[in-house]
């Protein structure tokens, strides 16, 4: 049995609670930075920026929950995967604030147009649109409400929103597109992860197809007709 | 009625003593990795001061900006781009201002003229009296700041090579030192650093060949020792650091023009009509404020400029 397997409800509200804070550190900085002038000579864009790479990354750790918990056998991972995504969602609600009053002043005609017309804005408004779907629905009752397996193929949609979300910030950059492929790469990984484990998965059922009794979780094969 | 019986606990699922025994370790190496994790982050840059430019003797000073006060120095000389050294604004400025290599300069003009001639720095600075312009500067990324330049008019400099009447366009070629400049490893884009103008916009006299900024010859990052100028454009035209100036007869294919084609034009000329495909041009961030102010046609000067282009489509000619 590995290390750290099991925790008790103790240990975990004490993790949890750790990562709280800590997740509130690079809001903290930029707060901080902003109000001590050391963000250098453009703040807001440096606000704005550093509100979005945050978003991004914390994307990508709720997408590393899944494997680090396989990998190492952590199953309580799996509860601090709520609080992940929503700072993920409250990373991006501070970036898209920061873009519609700093950068467009509540001039919703034009933050309209940018959504129309830019690709890059409406690649980050969709992504910002999924994820605002899947905080509202975050909660337990929600989960009650919609049912684990619409309320899981929903919450799905974090793979979609973590691509589109590399594609809004590639689409930004000037001219050096490595800090985005890095998103990218760590995105498809994780992505690919997942794939490859339902073609295993897949491959497993259809080897036992006509054993006595399957193992383990079974994930339902839609068969084509 | 179903009653649920627990199911039994499995020796393999009980913590064996030991990891219990550690369990606050797990913790502790939580809360380590994290802080460790979170003070790794990018550090927030600090402006940094420039370094102290030498003094240069200041003839007359004129006001382009409608008496907007001046950018503070710091931000003038810390923010901006400089991307011989690094893509990252705040990364290549600084590198700029320790590493570029400014004496001995030579600054060659060639090409069609009659007069090629190569001056040393030294002398390009006596060439005549220095005049202070400030002018307003506008990136194409969207902000903006108010710049005092030390400089001549280029048409001074160009003149001194007499340019021939074949001559319609002016190329500028800008400097590379390998040892300096760690993203001329960069295979994204294509180097050296080359603008161009038209021949009348390089003789305008509002286009400057600037050799300081706040009465002081040019920090590195700024493009020391000399660099171009041209108030009414997008800040990518003011090409750095120049080493030789090519009088030639057929538009020049210019650094981010052959980069990013439909992204950065020749003329790229400062117009509030026309957008960026990624982004409008309608309105600026002036550094030191807060909110974005209005772009003017030409950066606001219109009316000294124009004309140069009195017929031309200016959506097809961005």
């Amino acid at each position: 049995m590995g290390r750290f397997e099991v925790l008790t409800d103790r240990q975990l509200a004490g993790l949890k609670t750790v990562l709280f804070l800590l997740a509130l550190v690079p809001a903290g900085r930029l707060a901080w930075g902003a109000a001590q002038g050391t963000l250098g000579a453009n703040p807001i864009e440096a606000v704005t920026r550093g509100l979005g790479d945050w978003t991004l990354n914390f994307v990508v750790l709720t997408l590393c929950v899944t494997p680090l918990r396989k990998a190492m056998g952590w199953v309580w991972l799996t509860r601090l995967r709520r609080m992940l995504g929503l700072f993920a969602f409250f990373y991006a609600l501070l970036h898209v604030t920061s873009y519609v009053w700093f950068d467009q002043f509540f001039d919703w005609d034009e933050i309209a147009r940018d959504i129309l017309k830019r690709p890059f804005i409406t690649a980050g408004f969709a992504a910002f649109a999924i994820m605002s779907l899947l905080a509202a629905t975050s909660s337990n009752a929600m989960v009650r409400r919609l049912g684990g397996r619409r309320w899981r193929d929903l919450h799905r949609s974090i793979y979609a929103l973590a691509l589109i979300g590399v594609v809004h910030y590639a689409w930004m950059v000037k001219k050096d597109i490595s800090l985005p492929a890095a998103y990218g790469a760590a995105v498809a990984f994780l992505l690919g992860l997942r794939a490859w484990w339902r073609w295993q998965e897949r491959q497993r059922q259809l080897a036992g197809a006509y054993l006595k009794k399957p193992k383990g979780r079974v994930i339902p094969i839609s068969v084509r007709r | 009625m179903l009653i649920k019986h627990p199911d039994p606990i499995l020796p393999s699922e009980i913590t064996d003593a030991g990891v219990y025994a550690r369990r606050r370790d797990f913790l502790r190496l939580a809360i380590g990795t994290g802080l460790v994790a979170a003070s790794g982050l990018p550090l927030l840059p600090a402006r940094a001061q420039p370094p102290a430019g030498e003094r240069l003797a200041v003839a007359s000073r004129t006001d382009y900006a409608a008496l907007e006060k001046p950018s503070d120095l710091e931000d003038v000389s810390s923010y901006g781009n400089y991307i011989e050294f690094s893509f990252d604004k705040e990364t290549a400025m600084g590198l700029a201002n320790r590493r570029l290599r400014v004496r001995p300069w030579t600054v060659r003009i060639e090409g069609l003229v009659r007069q090629p001639k190569t001056i040393a720095i030294e002398d390009l600075l006596r060439l005549a009296p220095l005049e202070e312009r400030v002018y307003r500067h506008r990136c194409v990324e969207g902000w903006s700041m108010v710049i005092p330049w030390v400089g001549f008019p280029l048409a001074t400099l160009l003149r001194q090579a007499e340019p021939l009447g074949s001559a319609k366009y002016v190329e500028l070629v800008t400097v590379t030192q390998p040892e300096a400049m760690p993203n001329l490893r960069s295979r994204q884009v294509e180097w050296p650093y080359v603008e161009g103008l038209r021949l009348d916009e390089a003789m305008h006299p509002l286009t400057l060949a600037a050799v300081g900024m706040y009465g002081q010859t040019l920090p590195g990052a700024n493009g020391a020792p000399l660099r171009l100028v041209v108030p009414w454009k997008y800040g990518y035209k003011g090409a750095k650091s120049v080493q030789v100036i090519r009088l030639v007869e057929h538009e020049p294919a210019t650094f981010w023009n052959k980069a990013q084609p439909e992204e950065y034009g020749f003329y790229a000329n400062v117009n509030p009509e026309v957008d960026h495909p990624r982004w409008s041009q309608a309105r600026e961030r002036r550094i030191g404020e807060f909110f974005k102010r209005k772009t003017l046609p030409f950066n606001g000067y219109a009316d000294q400029v124009a004309q140069l282009y009195a017929g031309m489509d200016l959506r097809r000619h961005y």
